[in-house]
């Protein structure tokens, strides 16, 4: 594969990298109310380094609780996958977004006609959990062409050999899953976010964030004492279903808090 | 059919892939991954070793009653007006063909080291198989089962419960099949390590549809026997069943792929995936599906809980892509009749699944006069009984 430039998306995380911070991507919900984009504006002002948009999926194999019910409500709201690139058009927010859905939206409306659907949104990136690897292709050659980054993920289960292909392939960032299992916040960090951080950052230079599992300050601190930065996903969604805006801005802030004085600190 | 290129054989082993034709692939998360590629090794290195396939052999000749008879069914042929044989895996342990796959895959749950089978089930066939196989073997068993099929299918809830199987409901979504499919493949992703997912029809990740249709092949393999001993060394002119997400027919037309029998697969109105011929990506595989114009997976509805299903099987959508075989769809009102008309003439109560193969054959009585059709007859009606008690009195 030749090398393809850096796109925004890992520009906006390298830049975090390089000034010594770590990266923080809250996942929202797109199109759950009247007021998600009010929750982005609120995400991205208080301090994410880039957001991930959820377009909801009638079919979430990946997704907890939390998201499920974020994305039920989205799409009884009458949220289609246009309503929510038509909504991030016009949403100047200053950071860079990726979109995270299941394959069947993008195939349905067709790979090449997908990814330019999201580069005429000004969305940066993609991330679908369902489309591993060895089915990655077609989609992440139109998505190359379109200058959308798509973002793979590696799980705790793959094989040492597995890995630095994976990292090859992923643009972005590449996506540490933290646990065996589907999104939503636990009690504590599982080990394997941690093993999973350590065995990526061994074989790659692109910036490698974990997620799932992540849903706490303290969690987000701990592992990125190894990784790159964190994606936050149920913990987010879960103040988006019941609180403001203003409150959601809080909690990615008191992460983005968290995150920096973990650094500051010798 | 014109031969133009040299092809694959007919049915034969999907591509390293798992595609059938543009059909299958592995569409899981990547967490998956490694357990899909585990399977299909050692369902490979199982069914290339001889003491597997005699262990399979005999449990399913001396457990679960194989082989399953065929069945001249006379005043039924007579109501119709033309030939009528009926392939009895209604007459399986545990009442339907659902047994063939699950003792298969249980013996490789066992080989694999897993200690607890996880399924999902529509009418709870499926699950009170896998739940049989469980109780056989001492592993654990937990069945996920849509709300709205747990209220339809009562009395199999209860028989996996006797069996000593968890049955969870799923409460998203449509609240049934697709949703258990869903709840199953969570489950699956958390408990990969001491879990084997037991999936119950020939859909999903490569290897299962070719697992599944493989340990279903039996049915072919026996019918296609025991019809050239009725049929004079002949083959029965149409092969039909029902379709969910596809095991009982794909293992019935494996057994005549290679000949000029027409292979026809009945499907709900309100589930007929391959009816509608719109490709889409679900449950792990490619294959067509029921969606809305952006890819939202629509909600099926039909009569039958084991039926209740907006996908199908990649080798379904494979075999109609290239003629093979045709899907026809039937509704709710003449599956009824069906599952009366055979009640009523064989003394066979149907389970509604394969009474819509039925009611297919009821309405084409005039294409189909003077032929000899071959029914495979999928399960036996017990578990629907209660149901077509509130549907006929309502009537
Ligand atoms: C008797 C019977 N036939 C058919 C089916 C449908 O499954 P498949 O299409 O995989 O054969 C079911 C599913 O529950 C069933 O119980």
């Amino acid at each position: 594969m030749t090398d393809l430039p850096v796109g925004p998306f890992e520009a906006a995380l390298r830049a975090r990298i390089d000034g010594g911070g770590k990266c923080l991507v809250p996942y929202i919900t797109g199109g759950l109310n009247d007021q998600w984009l009010d929750v982005l504006r609120a995400v991205a002002d208080a301090g994410a380094d880039a957001i991930e948009v959820g377009i909801p999926f009638s079919d979430p194999v990946m997704d907890g609780p939390t998201i499920q019910e974020a994305n039920d409500r989205a799409l009884e709201g009458g949220a289609t996958p246009q309503s929510i690139l038509n909504d991030l058009r016009n949403a100047d927010v200053g950071v860079p977004l990726a979109v995270m859905t299941y394959y069947n939206i993008a195939f349905r409306a067709g790979d090449t006609r997908f990814a330019s659907d999201l580069a005429a949104a000004g969305v940066s990136g993609a991330i679908l959990p369902d489309l591993p690897l060895e089915e990655t292709g077609p989609w992440a050659d139109a998505a190359d062409e379109a200058g959308i980054e798509t973002i793979l993920l590696a799980a705790p289960t793959a094989p040492d050999e597995r890995l630095p292909i994976i990292c090859e392939r992923s643009r972005g960032f590449v996506y540490g899953v933290g646990l065996l299992g589907i999104t939503g916040v636990r009690e504590s960090l599982a080990e394997s976010a941690m093993s999973i951080a350590g065995r990526l950052k061994a074989v790659t230079d692109k910036p490698v964030l974990v997620g799932v599992g992540v849903g706490t300050p303290e969690q987000a601190v701990q592992v990125s004492s190894v990784s790159d930065g964190v994606v936050v996903g149920s913990a987010i969604v879960n103040r988006m279903l019941n609180g403001s805006p203003e409150s959601v801005g809080e909690l990615v802030g008191e992460f983005r808090e968290a995150l920096d004085a973990a650094v500051r600190q010798p | 059919m014109t031969d133009t290129a040299p092809q694959a054989p007919l049915m034969g082993d999907p591509s390293p892939e798992g595609r059938f034709g543009q059909f299958g692939g592995r569409f899981v998360p990547e967490t998956l991954v490694p357990a899909c590629q585990e399977l299909e090794k050692a369902f490979r290195s199982a069914w290339g070793d001889p003491e597997f396939r005699a262990e399979l052999h005999d449990l399913l000749t001396n457990y679960a009653g194989r082989p399953s008879p065929v069945t001249e069914a006379k005043r039924l042929g007579d109501e119709l007006g033309y030939r009528v044989l009926l392939k009895r895996e209604d007459l399986n342990h545990t009442g339907s063909h659902k047994i063939n796959n699950v003792l298969g895959q249980a013996l490789l749950a066992k080989r694999m080291g897993k200690t607890r089978l996880i399924a999902e089930t529509g009418a709870g066939q499926h699950g009170v198989a896998t739940a049989t196989a469980a109780a056989l073997f001492g592993m654990d068993c937990i069945v996920y089962m849509g709300e709205v099929d747990i209220k339809r299918q009562e009395l199999n809830v209860f028989r996996m419960n006797l069996l000593g199987a968890e049955v969870v409901p799923a409460m998203s979504g449509s609240r049934t099949l697709k949703d258990a499919v869903n709840e199953a493949m969570r489950d699956w992703v958390a408990k990969v390590e001491d879990s084997y997912y037991c999936l119950g029809s020939a859909m999903g990740p490569h290897p299962y549809p070719w697992m599944v249709r493989t340990f279903h092949e039996v049915i072919g393999a026996e019918a296609r026997e025991q019809c050239a001993a009725l049929l004079d060394g002949g083959v029965p002119d149409v092969v039909t069943a029902c379709v969910g997400g596809g095991s009982n027919a794909i293992g019935i037309f494996s057994g005549f792929a290679d000949t000029d029998a027409e292979l026809v697969g009945v499907e709900p109105a309100g589930g007929a995936a391959v009816g509608r011929k719109v490709p889409g990506v679900v449950h792990g595989s490619k294959s067509y599906l029921m969606q809305d114009e952006v890819g939202q997976v629509l909600e099926a509805e039909s009569i039958s809980a084991g039926l209740d299903y907006p996908g199908v099987g990649p080798e379904h959508a494979h075999l109609a892509d290239i003629g093979r075989a045709r899907y026809e769809p039937v509704t709710d009102a003449e599956v009824v009749e069906a599952f009366q008309l055979m009640s009523r003439t064989e003394g066979i109560i149907p389970a509604l699944e394969p009474a819509h193969a039925l009611a297919w054959m009821m309405r084409d009585r005039e294409a189909l006069a003077g032929k000899t059709v071959l029914l495979n007859l999928s399960g036996r009606g017990d578990k629907d009984v209660a149901q077509m008690m509130d549907v006929l009195r309502n009537d």
